[in-house]
C-alpha cells in the first residue's frame, strides 16, 4: 500500500454545504485541499427540503431576535444563547449572499425571496405561526448543494473527491498543541494519502445510521467526531438526537415539514387531528420532538392507522393540487415511488425517522473546537455544520436551522482558519504518520474468514439503538444499549473484509465507516444514561421533566485509554431568555 | 420474491475483460434494486463495487444500466423490473469497477460550460429582484443532480466523446435562462462549438433517461434556439 504526500495551508474534511462554504471562504486565501469520500455533489445536504429561515421580513414582519428566540425556546433553553443570536442574526446575510451567488430561490409576487410557514417558528415570541423559511420548492438544499459547488468550480478549489480520511495527526499527539495533518483512504487506488497542514476544518455531516430507520444516507456514519473522539476531542451533547416526525412508514425517507409548513395535517386512526391536543396554538407545526412523541403516544394508545395501527397519516390531500405541484413536488414524488399511492387524493403512512445529530464535536462560535469543560481550544482545528456542536440547536433543532448552521459556521470556520494559517507553516508531521492507519486496514483485509461480518453487526447495532436508545429512553433501557455496543465493539475486533483487493474496496470503506458508528454510538448512549432529566429530544419515561437546576449544561464524553467513556459538563451560555415551559 | 440479479463484473486487478455473474436473492417487491445490490455485497459477495449514499434519488451516485435502461437503483422498485434484473454499468465512461465509472470526463465537461452564476454588477445588500415568470423559465434544468444518466444514454455521445453532453447542456441551460445571470452569450458561443450542443441529433433518449424528469431534449432544443436567435 502505497503513501502518497501532500502539503496545504489547510485541509476541510467533507465536501456537503459546510465544507463548501468553508472552501469558498479560504479559497484566495491559503491553499486549501478539500477532502471527501463522496463527490461534492453527492453530499447530503442535496437531500434538505424544505427551507432555511432568515427573519427577512419579505412576507410578513419579522425580527432576527424572534428567530433567536423561537430557537433557543425550540432546543429546550440547552441553546448557548450567544450562538443563536449570532447565528439569526447573520441569516439575513447568508441568505442574500446565497441569492447573489446564484441560489433560484422561489419568488413572491414583487421578485423577493418568498417565505414559508416552518415547525417552531413563530411571531413575537410564540403568538403565531411566522413565513420565515426561504425556500426553493422543496429542494433547498439541493439548491444550496448545486449553488456553494458551482461558486467552489468559478474559485477552482482543489477537491479530492473519493478520498475518506481516517485518522488526524496532532503535535506531539496533543491537540492542544495544533493540527499537524490527516490521513485518507483513496477509493479508486487503496492508497493511503497524507496531508501535510496546520489547519483541518471537518464537516462530516452527521451519523443517523446508528439507527434502522433514517432519513440519512448510508455514508453519514459519523467518521469526522469518530476519528476525533479517537484521538482526545470530546463529544458534545451526544444525547440529542432529533426524530423527524414525517418519514415514510419503514424507510424513513424525509417528507419534508414543509408539508405542513403548506397546510399539511397529521391525522390518527380516528382522523383526528390530535396536535390540537398537544400544541393548541401552533398545532402540527409544533417542534419535531414533541410531534414525533405524540405520533408515538397516539400509537401507544392504539389510535396508530393501519392494520397494525402502528404508522400515523399525513394528509395533504385537502391542498390545491397546483399548491402540491409547485411547492412540494419532490416529496410528492417519492410518495408515489415509494409508497405507490398519489398524495393528492391518499393519506400517507408516516412515522418518525431519525434525522439530527444536534451533538457532535464542541466548537465556540468561530468554529474552534473546544477540548474541555474550561474551553480550552484546540488550535487550528474546526468543525461546523451536522458534525459539530456550537451549539445553537440545544436540545433539539427547529426545521431549516440545519442549512443555516452550515452556511453561517462555515463562513466563519473558513474565514477563522484562513487568518489563523496566515503566516504559519505546517508543524511538521509525526513520525511514521499513516502508519497506525495503514496496519488498521491491513487488520481488516487480513481477518480470518469466518469472522464477523459487517452487515450483521451494523444491523444489530441499529436495531438495538432503535429499540433501546431513541425517542423514548429509561435507565433500564440505556443500560441494555450500552452493554449491547460493547458487545458489538468486542465482535467488530474480529471483523473481516472479504474483498482483498484495492480499488474501490466498499466492503472495507464500510468496515471503517462501522467503526465510527461503533463509537459515536457508545458516546451517545454513555451521555443519555447519564442524564436523569428529559429535554427536547432526549426523553427519559422515567425522569420525564426537565431539571434545570441539576441539568442546564451540556455534557462532554471522553474516550478512556481503556476504551470507556468519561463524561464531564459544561454550563449553558445563558442570554436574554430565561427558562420557561416549553408550551406551543 | 426471489430475485435474479445478473450483474456485469470487472475488476482491472483480476480481470482481462468483463464477466457476468448472476446472484439470487431474497427482497420485498416494493425493494428498491438498490436494496438487492446491498444484499449482494452486504451477504453474499463483498466484492462488488457500485457507488450509492441518499437512497432516495437526489444524490445521484448509483445511476447504471438495469434492463437496458439508464436507471438510479435507489428509485427503481423490484416490482417494476420483475424477477430477472440486469445491471450493467454507464456506457460511455471508463468502468473502474464492476459498476463504478469514471466520472472524470463527465465533470469535465460539466465545467466547460462555467457552470456558475456571472454577474458583475453590485446587487447590494438586498437580493436580486426576479419575478415568479422568469425564476419558472430555467426552473426544470435546476433539477439536475449530476448523475450522468443523461450523457451516458445519448448515441452521439457514446460515438464521439468529445460531445460535452447533455448534462453540460442542461446546466448551461440553467444559467443561459436565468434573468440575473451575464455571461449567456458566452456560454452560447461554448456550446456553438464543434463538441457542443449540434452534436445532437433529438435521439430522446436522455429525457427518458433522466430521473428527474428533466425535459432535457427540449432544454438542448432551446439552447440552438437561442444560439440561431439571441434575441
Amino acid at each position: 500500500m502505497e503513501i502518497h504526500r501532500h502539503r496545504f495551508d489547510a485541509v476541510i474534511v467533507g465536501a456537503g454545504g459546510a465544507g463548501l462554504r468553508a472552501a469558498i471562504e479560504t479559497a484566495g486565501k491559503c491553499r486549501t485541499a478539500v477532502i471527501s469520500k463522496l463527490y461534492p455533489t453527492r453530499s447530503h445536504t442535496g437531500a434538505a427540503q424544505g427551507g432555511m429561515c432568515a427573519a427577512l421580513a419579505n412576507v410578513e414582519e419579522d425580527s432576527w431576535e424572534w428567530h433567536a428566540f423561537d430557537t433557543v425556546k425550540g432546543g429546550d433553553y440547552l441553546v448557548d444563547q450567544p450562538a443563536a443570536q449570532i447565528m439569526c442574526r447573520e441569516a439575513v446575510d447568508a441568505v442574500i449572499e446565497l441569492e447573489h451567488f446564484g441560489l433560484p430561490f422561489n419568488r413572491t409576487p414583487e421578485g423577493k425571496i418568498d417565505q414559508r410557514r416552518f415547525g417552531g417558528h413563530t411571531r413575537n415570541h410564540g403568538e403565531a405561526p411566522v413565513k420565515r423559511a426561504c425556500y426553493a420548492a422543496d429542494r433547498t438544499g439541493h439548491m444550496i448543494l448545486q449553488t456553494l459547488y458551482q461558486q467552489c468550480v468559478a474559485r477552482g478549489v482543489a477537491f479530492f473527491d473519493e478520498f475518506q480520511v481516517l485518522d488526524v495527526a496532532f503535535v506531539d499527539g496533543d491537540p492542544r498543541r495544533g493540527v499537524a495533518g490527516v490521513v485518507a483512504h483513496e477509493l479508486a487506488t487503496g492508497d493511503l494519502h497524507v496531508f501535510e497542514c496546520a489547519a483541518a476544518l471537518f464537516a462530516t455531516g452527521g451519523f443517523g445510521r446508528i439507527f434502522k430507520v433514517s432519513s440519512n444516507a448510508h455514508t453519514l456514519t459519523g467518521d469526522g467526531p469518530g476519528l476525533l473522539w479517537r484521538r482526545g476531542v470530546p463529544l458534545e451533547d451526544m444525547e440529542f438526537f432529533q426524530f423527524h416526525p414525517t418519514g415514510i412508514n419503514k424507510l424513513g425517507i424525509l417528507l419534508s415539514e414543509a408539508a405542513r409548513g403548506e397546510g399539511g395535517i397529521l391525522r390518527n386512526a380516528d382522523g383526528e387531528r390530535f396536535m390540537e391536543r398537544y400544541a393548541p396554538t401552533v398545532k402540527d407545526l409544533a417542534p419535531r420532538d414533541m410531534v414525533s412523541r405524540a405520533m408515538l403516544l397516539e400509537i401507544k394508545d392504539g389510535r396508530g392507522c393501519g392494520p397494525d395501527k402502528d404508522y400515523i397519516h399525513l394528509d395533504l390531500t385537502h391542498l390545491p393540487p397546483e399548491q402540491i405541484d409547485e411547492k412540494l413536488p419532490d416529496i410528492a414524488e417519492f410518495v408515489r415511488t415509494y409508497q405507490g399511492i398519489e398524495p393528492k387524493t391518499d393519506l400517507i403512512p408516516i412515522q418518525p425517522t431519525a434525522h439530527y445529530a444536534m451533538g457532535g464535536i464542541p466548537t465556540n462560535v468561530s468554529a474552534e473546537v473546544i477540548l474541555d469543560a474550561a474551553d480550552t481550544v484546540a488550535p487550528g482545528l474546526y468543525a461546523a455544520g451536522e458534525c459539530a456542536c456550537v451549539s445553537v440547536h440545544g436540545a433539539n433543532r427547529l426545521g431549516t436551522n440545519s442549512l443555516l448552521d452550515i452556511v453561517v459556521f462555515g463562513r466563519r470556520g473558513g474565514a477563522a482558519m484562513a487568518e489563523y494559517v496566515q503566516g504559519r507553516e505546517p508543524a511538521g508531521l509525526p513520525a511514521g504518520f499513516g502508519e497506525e492507519t495503514r496496519r488498521t486496514i491491513e487488520g481488516l483485509l487480513g481477518g480470518p474468514a469466518g469472522a464477523a461480518r459487517v452487515a450483521d453487526i451494523r444491523a444489530e447495532l441499529q436495531e438495538e439503538m432503535t429499540e433501546k436508545a431513541s425517542v423514548f429512553r429509561t435507565d433500564e433501557s440505556l443500560r441494555a444499549a450500552a452493554a449491547a455496543v460493547d458487545r458489538l465493539r468486542e465482535r467488530y475486533r474480529g471483523v473481516a473484509v472479504a474483498d482483498q483487493g484495492r480499488r474501490f474496496n466498499y466492503e472495507l470503506s464500510e468496515a471503517l465507516e462501522l467503526g465510527y458508528l461503533l463509537d459515536v454510538a457508545q458516546a451517545l448512549v454513555a451521555a443519555a444514561l447519564a442524564r436523569t432529566e428529559s429535554r427536547g429530544g432526549h426523553f427519559r419515561d422515567d425522569h420525564p421533566l426537565r431539571d434545570d437546576a441539576n441539568w442546564m449544561r451540556h455534557s462532554l464524553a471522553f474516550r478512556q485509554p481503556d476504551g470507556t467513556v468519561r463524561l464531564d459538563y459544561k454550563p449553558v451560555v445563558g442570554g436574554p431568555y430565561l427558562p420557561m415551559e416549553r408550551k406551543y | 420474491m426471489d430475485v435474479s440479479l445478473r450483474i456485469k463484473r470487472f475488476d482491472p486487478e483480476k480481470d482481462r475483460r468483463p464477466h457476468w455473474e448472476t446472484y439470487r436473492v431474497e427482497v420485498e417487491p416494493t425493494d428498491r434494486v438498490l436494496d438487492a445490490l446491498h444484499q449482494v455485497r452486504w451477504y453474499q459477495d463483498g466484492t462488488l463495487a457500485f457507488r450509492r449514499s441518499c437512497a432516495h434519488g437526489v444524490c445521484g451516485s448509483d445511476a447504471m444500466v438495469i434492463n437496458g435502461q439508464n436507471r438510479l437503483a435507489c428509485v427503481l422498485l423490484v416490482q417494476d423490473v420483475g424477477t430477472s434484473i440486469t445491471v450493467e454499468p454507464l456506457r460511455g465512461l471508463p468502468v473502474l469497477k464492476d459498476l463504478v465509472v469514471d466520472m472524470d470526463a463527465f465533470f469535465a465537461q460539466y465545467r466547460t460550460v462555467l457552470p456558475w452564476l456571472h454577474n458583475d454588477g453590485d446587487p447590494g445588500e438586498t437580493e436580486r429582484r426576479q419575478s415568479p415568470e422568469q425564476r419558472a423559465r430555467f426552473d426544470d434544468t435546476t433539477k439536475c443532480i449530476l448523475c450522468a444518466a443523461c450523457t451516458t444514454s445519448c448515441p452521439i455521445y457514446w460515438a464521439n466523446d468529445t460531445y460535452v453532453g447533455p448534462a453540460a447542456i442542461v446546466n448551461a441551460h440553467r444559467f443561459i435562462f436565468d434573468s440575473r445571470d451575464e455571461a449567456g452569450e458566452e456560454r452560447l458561443h461554448i456550446l456553438d462549438a464543434q463538441s457542443g450542443v449540434w452534436r445532437c441529433r433529438t435521439a430522446f433518449n436522455c429525457t427518458d433517461a433522466c430521473p428527474r424528469g428533466i425535459k432535457v431534449t427540449q432544454a438542448i432544443q432551446e439552447v440552438k434556439r437561442a444560439i440561431v436567435d439571441p434575441g
